[in-house]
């Protein structure tokens, strides 16, 4: 393996899972380094949720290797998990115990040491701003604040590396927002943070990213060199009335990839934006609409998956017709 | 090791507690059923109600149905005057039994010959008929032998003072043949059942139903520690709802404790052992609760009827008989009866005790077996 444990927190190669004849995850390699914030993201099915339960030792890889704190994840499960905290996607304390008996509850199975429990719990409380809360059912409290008490109970422990999986779904953006600021404070402590998520402001927040779609990583780097260097096609912006309808007959121009509304505009993906936008202007003043700037645009985190996956899909579809 | 699993319990307990309607389920259920089934599970046959039609209305027929009356056993609750009424009180159920005495039946035994009676009886309900019929029997035989004396005495002018040959039937350890005696402590078998069984699989099934069986996976508990944290609990409230029902038993309903109950105690716990393991294993095989349910009460349904709870081992067919040596209810319900209504001591019912210790083990191991695959 060539990541010395020391450098890199977690490391996969050719890590695949098969459920039956379906593959989940196909063959992923990435590294994470050791206090790095890395978003993991993909659209739903994509096989986020797979990676990270390999990675934690709740399921058996079908094929690849991996490592977490330099520990391997077929091997060694129960040191991982001793060295590891995990969050999964469905809200998962108790909710008929109260938020101090949930807190108590794990860090006696984390077996955390009498003289450091108080400390941790004092901690895990001031963390979550629960207080005043902490002889309520875990059950009664808002979103948020379970997403809170929930990291809180998973860092107990003091692990180096956190596992996420969409910890904020579901939560309003100003809980998101503070949850982010948490895991920040633990990346900056030191902590590694391995986290899924569908939300691109969020993305935006990681130092790298990776992206992952129907089993495979599509693509892999920090979010500015996503938006620069990894996307092939060139964005066009094109503000222009009716644009619902103009939609359509902006799509079918020779030369545009793909078209999405984004609010009133369009964006259009080409592969030569400064070629179209004559074009395209001509096109739509002939259909009767009123078109105001045409400009190439720096892609979004959005454009650029969006751009990947269809990219993906049209190499599969021809392969598939390459096939047949 | 021991701290983890003392956690585990701490949240167990803390759980099964906090929650009223499971507060209800393990310790109010039980006290009412227990009784309302005391009161109602009763196979004695008294009272069963009959009519009469009688065609001879001499002071013959009149002796006789008086000793039916007098019996305990039977209630004229009807005196027909028409052969159609026979058939409707028995069709309407008013009357369970009919006793039919012809014309001529006294003149037949004044003239020294026989006379014939004729019962009938609603054979739907069949052991009550059976038993009513034992009884008729014996109510005509005492009949028959006074008449015989009578005519002993006239003919030959002395009295016969000794009774000829008389079966005195007396039934050990159940002097009154009281069902209640035999059923309650029986109840007790089958609460302890249905609570560990049900209870201990549901609480497994519903942490992977809510998603908590996750995070406790990615903790470095052990399998064990798990499984003792998850039967611990039942165990013990199993052992408070026994020593609960045997109060109520004892005090209440006045059957006999004639045995020594730290055995009983020593039998539910290797009971325990058994019913935890296969609400372990149904709980391996589930993955809602309301799956959990429906196999529990598949699992319980076979065991009870097959405990000679209800039906008698010795009357099912051979291959039947067989399978009931699997069945841990059958030999709690042994020790149960021994030690409540015999007396009896570990120098009888060790057997039991093995056989209950064998079968235990071996499902909680093939369970735990199991539940690593489950879990993994
Ligand atoms: N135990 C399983 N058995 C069979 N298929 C499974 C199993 N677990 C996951 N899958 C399938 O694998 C694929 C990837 O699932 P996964 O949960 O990893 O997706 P995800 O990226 O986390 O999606 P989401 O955003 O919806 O959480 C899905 O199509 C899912 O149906
Ligand atoms: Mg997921």
């Amino acid at each position: 393996m060539s990541a010395a444990p020391g450098t890199f927190a977690v490391t996969l190669r050719d890590l695949e899972r098969r459920f039956g004849d379906f593959v989940a995850v196909n063959r992923v390699s990435l590294d994470v380094r050791q206090g790095e914030i890395f978003g993991f993201l993909g659209p739903n099915g994509a096989g986020k949720s797979t990676t990270i339960r390999m990675l934690c030792g709740l399921l058996e890889p079908s094929g690849g290797q991996g490592t977490v704190a330099g520990l391997d994840i077929r091997t060694q499960r129960e040191e991982i998990k001793r060295s590891i905290g995990y969050m999964s996607q469905k809200f998962s304390l108790y909710d008929d115990l109260t938020v101090e008996e949930n807190i108590d509850f794990f860090s006696g199975i984390y077996r955390v040491s009498r003289e450091k429990k108080t400390e941790r719990k004092a901690w895990v409380l001031d963390m979550a701003h629960l207080q005043e809360h902490r002889r309520t059912r875990t059950g009664l409290l808002p979103g948020g604040w379970k997403q809170r008490l929930s990291l809180g109970c998973a860092l107990l422990h003091e692990p180096r590396v956190l596992f996420l999986d969409e910890p904020t779904s579901g939560v309003d953006p100003l809980s998101r927002r503070s949850f982010w600021d948490l895991i920040y404070q633990m990346a900056s402590e030191g902590v590694t943070v391995f986290v899924t998520t569908h939300y691109m402001e969020e993305a935006e927040y990681c130092d790298r990213l990776g992206l992952i779609y129907r089993g495979e990583l599509v693509a892999l780097g920090t979010p500015g060199e996503m938006k620069g260097g990894l996307m092939a096609d060139q964005v066009l912006r094109v503000s222009c009335g009716r644009s619902h309808e103009a939609l359509g007959v902006a799509a079918a121009v020779a030369g545009v990839r793909d078209a999405a509304l984004f609010g009133r505009d369009i964006h259009l993906m080409t592969e030569d934006a400064e070629a179209l936008a004559p074009r395209l202007r001509r096109t739509l003043e002939e259909g009767g609409f009123q078109v105001g700037a045409v400009e190439r645009i720096t892609p979004s985190l959005e454009d650029v998956f969006v751009s990947l996956i269809e990219a993906r899909d049209r190499a599969d579809g021809a392969q598939k017709e390459f096939k047949a | 090791m021991l701290e983890r699993l003392y956690h585990m319990l701490v949240k167990e307990f803390i759980q099964v507690l906090r929650n009223p309607r499971m507060r209800a389920v393990l310790f109010v259920m039980p006290v009412a059923q227990i009784i309302i089934i005391g009161y109602a599970v009763n196979t004695d046959v008294r009272h069963v109600p009959m009519a009469v039609y009688d065609l001879d209305r001499t002071p013959a027929t009149r002796d006789l149905i008086a000793r039916f009356e007098g019996s305990g056993c039977f209630d004229v609750v009807r005196r027909i005057t028409s052969e159609p009424e026979i058939q409707k009180v028995l069709d309407s159920g008013e009357a369970k039994a009919v006793l039919r005495l012809n014309r001529g039946f006294a003149e037949a035994l004044s003239g020294g010959g026989s006379a014939q009676a004729q019962f009938l009886l609603d054979g739907s309900d069949s052991n009550t008929a059976s038993v009513a019929l034992t009884y008729a029997s014996r109510i005509s035989a005492d009949f028959n032998r006074s008449l015989l004396e009578q005519r002993f005495a006239r003919s030959a002018g002395v009295r016969l003072d000794a009774e000829p040959v008389t079966l005195a039937t007396r039934a050990w350890f159940n002097a009154n043949l009281d069902s209640r005696n035999y059923f309650v402590p029986g109840v007790l078998a089958m609460l302890v059942a249905v609570l560990s069984i049900i209870l201990s699989s549901m609480s497994i099934v519903r942490e992977r139903e809510v998603g908590t069986m996750e995070q406790i996976m990615v903790t470095p508990i052990g399998r064990l520690e798990f499984i003792l944290g998850k039967t611990i609990p039942f165990a013990v409230i199993g052992f408070a709802d026994v020593a609960l029902i045997a109060l109520i038993t004892v005090f209440w309903f006045r059957v006999p404790m004639l045995g020594f109950p730290p055995i009983l105690f020593l039998g539910t716990g290797l009971y325990l052992l058994s019913t935890l393991g296969v609400g372990l294993f149904i709980s391996t095989v589930s993955s809602t609760q309301q799956q959990a349910m429906m196999t529990a009460f598949f699992f319980m349904l076979p065991a009870f009827m097959l405990s000679g709870f209800v039906y008698p081992i010795a009357n099912m067919p051979r291959v039947v008989q067989l399978l009931t040596y699997l069945n841990p209810l059958r030999y709690y319900l042994v020790i149960i009866r021994g030690v409540f209504l015999k007396g009896l001591g570990l120098e009888v019912l060790w057997p039991q005790m093995l056989a209950l210790t064998a079968l235990g083990t071996i499902m909680l191991l093939l369970a735990a077996g199991r539940f690593r695959k489950t879990m993994g």
